[in-house]
């Protein structure tokens, strides 16, 4: 009846994952009860839940994102103080299964369900602003890609209480997640997460692409787009090309685990290290999947901060779409150890270091930027310069890594940890940060805490070096990653200043939220009413913060790149900008609930396949059939605005003065 | 002025298409569903190439030569062809309007798509009573999974035709019915595509 859950799938004899469990359970049932008693269920569903405004989506993404950054954190933490104890002979407190589980969670859970919605919720909130349009191009699409992406993150954090999570990495590399020797059902959590949610990605990765390429406001032609546009179009791209590669790669190790097929099996002709080849076909455009919005986001905070148009804006297009295409010939360099000869080796290698020419470029681009401008010392400044300096450290680690020979060496080791945690924390995490500060009048109507967030940054920063620094020389000890304990006396400073680093990094991540209680209740104080807080140059500017729900009254006439900052500057192209402001009525899409049914009943096809409930499985399929065709038969997808309304709001807005 | 009217203007007087402001809905809807196809040309490209590495690994069981019958797959293509070629009236009978040419088309669509796929069973269950099944072998894996999954694209193709056909009678020709049929087609021309690769790869170059 229920397959393989039972009472036993529930660990009440480890006592850390019981009370982790009790301590989410009590705060989140304190926070159900507290929206329940204050009546908001009505007001939750109406405007968020069902929401298939693009603004409300990227909000959605980036709380995601947040939460799940204080999971995965917690992960970072444990293991963290488990190596800075387990030296010479001891054994920690993390007993080795429980610990494969923590550095397998924390990894799926950092790149998919933190960094993925970060980045994803930015580009949701800011593209349509940016390119003076009125939503994405599928606003119910969108909504079911974020639900489904929710539906994964439901599912991982329902391992830690109910069965276990995958002990097979990050990636859970063959043979090793194979049914053989992982029979429980922690691969089967792992996978059909990342399937779900991966899905989500894909729709999401479509939709971003068709509104970048297809929804432009009149006269934003390609090369008047705001560069943010552009790197996030090379990362959806990426997405469309690199997420089914995931899903297929996926599908056929879920046929070995499920339906006894031989894809990466050790037997019967199968090929672990097809798997090892094509996760990576996707993995490697991952990590510029990450990265290129993050550079777009330094690209808009860098110009604005400076006062400066952006240094060699066709250069930095340029760069951006190289790396789009040569992020697809790179992958082998994650394991030349396989032996795959030398001349493949040695095809890899220069293939990598010759991404570093691109990056280059843009550095020096940023640098450029900088160089004579009058440089506004604000939050998003200060991670945009932290990002510059880490970056280029991570980067020239992974130019070192990209000869074969050194990889030899660090392969799998701490030197590695430390790079792509160089360039994921000093690069996408540090990018997320200065967006979320850059970004946060504009979609709440009030600037954060500038102290609070300096503070956050230097913890970051400084936090981000002290904890992985020492990972570097370890590397070079000898130390490998996913080592539960070792012998070495000497690696135990090294480990010890490691975990003051992730404990500082700890205070940053306390200081955000304590950044954000403290801007709500300063509100008043902080209220950005002129709609342009930063003196911006881009479209998202010109209109009010927040906007209004079909964000321009009307649509913006582009003749230039940093069309609001020219128009600022002269009163004619103001006129331009703005047209003539004669209001027109308005379809917007209605609130849709159908993305929260589709993770609904994803989330429980997904569960009962996991348990292998079969009929459960069953009851998902026909959910899911049962809210496509209801949304398929839905004719009532708009709502009217009339142009008195839409008038009537745009008018008690500035920049309609200034126009005037 | 509305979009559509800016539009019209624009494309009179030169500006650039790049620069005429947001695209139709038509054609946003047909362009996010070619990105659509090319995702999924892109899971089955994994496919391929997952068969491409296991094609010899028989692990001593039977190889795609003693295995694959040409004729049926002969006809099974044809069925598929053609099928592409009923869609293709159809399509245009969605585009006129004209209910009874689109039952008759599609209907004919659906029959030809369905024989595909009932040989298609048949051939799998000869392979399963032969003891070829998925697990016999890593080619056999692959190929079960490369062909299978082409087929479950046939059959959701035409569980979507028979909802479209039930949607052109409840709603009418309005253009959301419309976009919804152009995309059908698309995605089925998509499958033959596919196909002529599985066709090509799988069965005439079975050793």
């Amino acid at each position: 009846m229920l397959g393989r859950l039972t009472w036993a799938a529930i660990p009440f004899d480890v006592p850390i994952v019981m009370t982790t469990a009790a301590t989410i359970g009590v705060v989140l049932g304190a926070v159900l009860l507290l929206v329940t008693v204050k009546g908001w269920w009505p007001y939750l569903w109406r405007e968020w839940i069902t929401s298939v405004d693009h603004k409300r989506i990227g909000v959605m993404y980036m709380i995601l994102g947040l939460l799940m950054l204080v999971r995965g954190f917690a992960d970072a933490l444990m293991m963290r103080t488990q190596l800075a104890l387990a030296a010479n002979g001891t054994m920690g407190y993390l007993p080795p299964e429980h610990y494969d589980q923590i550095f397998s969670a924390h990894g799926t859970i950092m790149i998919f369900f933190v960094a993925m919605p970060f980045v994803i919720g930015l580009m949701n909130f800011a593209l349509p602003l940016q390119l003076g349009v009125r939503d994405v191009a599928f606003p119910v699409l969108n909504s079911v890609s974020f639900w489904l992406t929710a539906a994964g993150v439901l599912l991982v954090n329902l391992s830690l209480v109910v069965g276990e999570f995958s002990r097979a990495g990050w990636l859970a590399y063959p043979p090793l997640s194979e049914l053989a020797y992982s029979p429980g059902v922690g691969v089967d959590y792992y996978l059909w997460a990342l399937q779900i949610s991966g899905m989500g990605t894909l729709l999401s990765g479509i939709n971003l692409t068709t509104t970048i390429l297809k929804l432009r406001a009149p006269g934003m032609g390609y090369g008047r787009m705001p560069v943010f546009c552009w790197t996030a179009l090379a990362s959806n791209l990426l997405i469309v090309a690199a997420f089914p590669i995931l899903t297929a790669t996926f599908a056929m190790l879920l046929l070995d685990r499920y339906c006894g097929f031989h894809f990466f099996t050790n037997e019967l002709g199968g090929n672990p290290m097809m798997y090892v080849n094509l996760i990576w076909i996707w993995g490697h455009p991952e990590v510029y999947i990450l990265i290129l919005p993050a550079f777009g986001v330094f690209s808009e905070v860098i110009a604005t901060f400076s006062g400066k148009p952006l240094f060699g804006y066709r250069s930095m297009v340029m760069a951006t779409m190289a790396i789009c295409v040569l992020s697809f010939l790179v992958w082998l360099h994650h394991f030349f150890t396989m032996g795959a000869g030398a001349d493949v080796n040695g095809f890899f290698g220069i293939a990598t270091m010759i991404i570093a020419v691109p990056t280059g470029v843009k550095i020096f681009n940023w640098l450029f930027t900088l160089y004579g401008g009058k440089i506004r010392f604000t939050v998003p400044i200060y991670w945009a310069l932290g990002f510059m300096a880490t970056f280029v450290i991570g980067g020239m680690t992974g130019v070192l890594m990209a000869i074969p020979p050194a990889d030899f060496v660090l392969h799998n080791s701490l030197f590695l940890i430390a790079h792509f945690h160089n360039v994921i924390i000093g690069g996408v995490v540090f990018g997320v940060m200065a967006g979320y500060s850059y970004w946060f009048p504009k979609a709440f109507g009030f600037k954060l805490n500038e102290t609070l967030g300096k503070a956050v940054f230097w913890c970051w920063c400084i936090g981000f070096y002290l904890a992985f620094v020492p990972l570097y020389a370890l590397g070079l000890m000898g130390a490998t990653r996913r080592m539960q304990h070792y012998t070495d006396p000497q690696w135990q400073p090294l480990m010890q200043v490691a975990l003051v680093g992730a404990l500082l990094i700890f205070c940053g991540i306390i200081l955000t939220a304590v950044q954000l209680a403290v801007s709500i209740r300063a509100r008043h104080r902080n209220r950005d009413l002129t709609g342009d807080p930063w003196n911006g140059r881009t479209l998202e500017w010109s209109i009010s913060s927040p906007p209004p729900v079909w964000n321009f009254a009307l649509l913006p006439q582009v003749a230039r790149t940093d069309a609001f900052w020219a128009a600022k500057q002269n009163p004619q192209e103001m006129t331009r900008l703005m047209g003539q402001r004669n209001y027109e009525s308005l379809h917007i899409p209605r609130n849709n609930p159908t993305g929260f049914f589709v993770a609904f009943f994803a989330f429980i096809l997904g569960f009962a396949l996991i348990w292998r409930i079969w009929w459960l499985a069953v009851v998902g399929l026909i959910g899911l059939l049962a809210v496509g065709l209801m949304q398929a038969w839905r004719t009532d997808g708009e709502m009217q605005f009339t142009a008195d309304e839409v008038a009537a709001a745009d008018r008690t807005y500035p920049l309609e003065a200034r126009a005037a | 002025m509305s979009a559509a009217e800016q539009l019209l203007v624009a494309s009179a007087t030169g500006v650039p298409l790049s620069q005429r402001g947001p695209a139709p809905r038509r054609v946003v809807a047909g362009f996010g569903f070619w990105l659509f196809l090319l995702s999924d040309i892109v899971i089955f490209a994994a496919l391929f190439a997952a068969y491409a590495v296991l094609s010899a690994e028989t692990a001593g069981g039977p190889s795609g030569a003693e295995l694959f019958d040409h004729k049926h797959v002969f006809i099974e293509t044809l069925c598929l062809l053609a099928s592409s070629v009923t869609c293709g009236f159809g399509s245009l009978a969605v585009q006129r309007a004209e209910a009874a040419s689109v039952y008759f088309w599609m209907a004919l669509t659906f029959l030809l798509g369905g024989t595909f796929l009932a040989l298609e069973m048949g051939e799998f269950r000869d392979l399963l009573v032969q003891g070829a099944g998925p697990s016999r072998s890593a080619f056999l894996s692959a190929f079960f999974t490369l062909v299978g999954t082409h087929g479950l694209h046939v059959t959701i193709g035409l569980c979507w035709l028979v909802v479209m056909l039930m949607q052109m009678a409840t709603l009418g020709f309005r253009p959301m019915v419309a976009r919804r049929f152009f995309c059908f087609g698309l995605f089925w021309h998509a499958l033959d595509i596919v196909w002529v690769g599985v066709f090509t790869i799988v069965y005439l170059g079975a050793r």
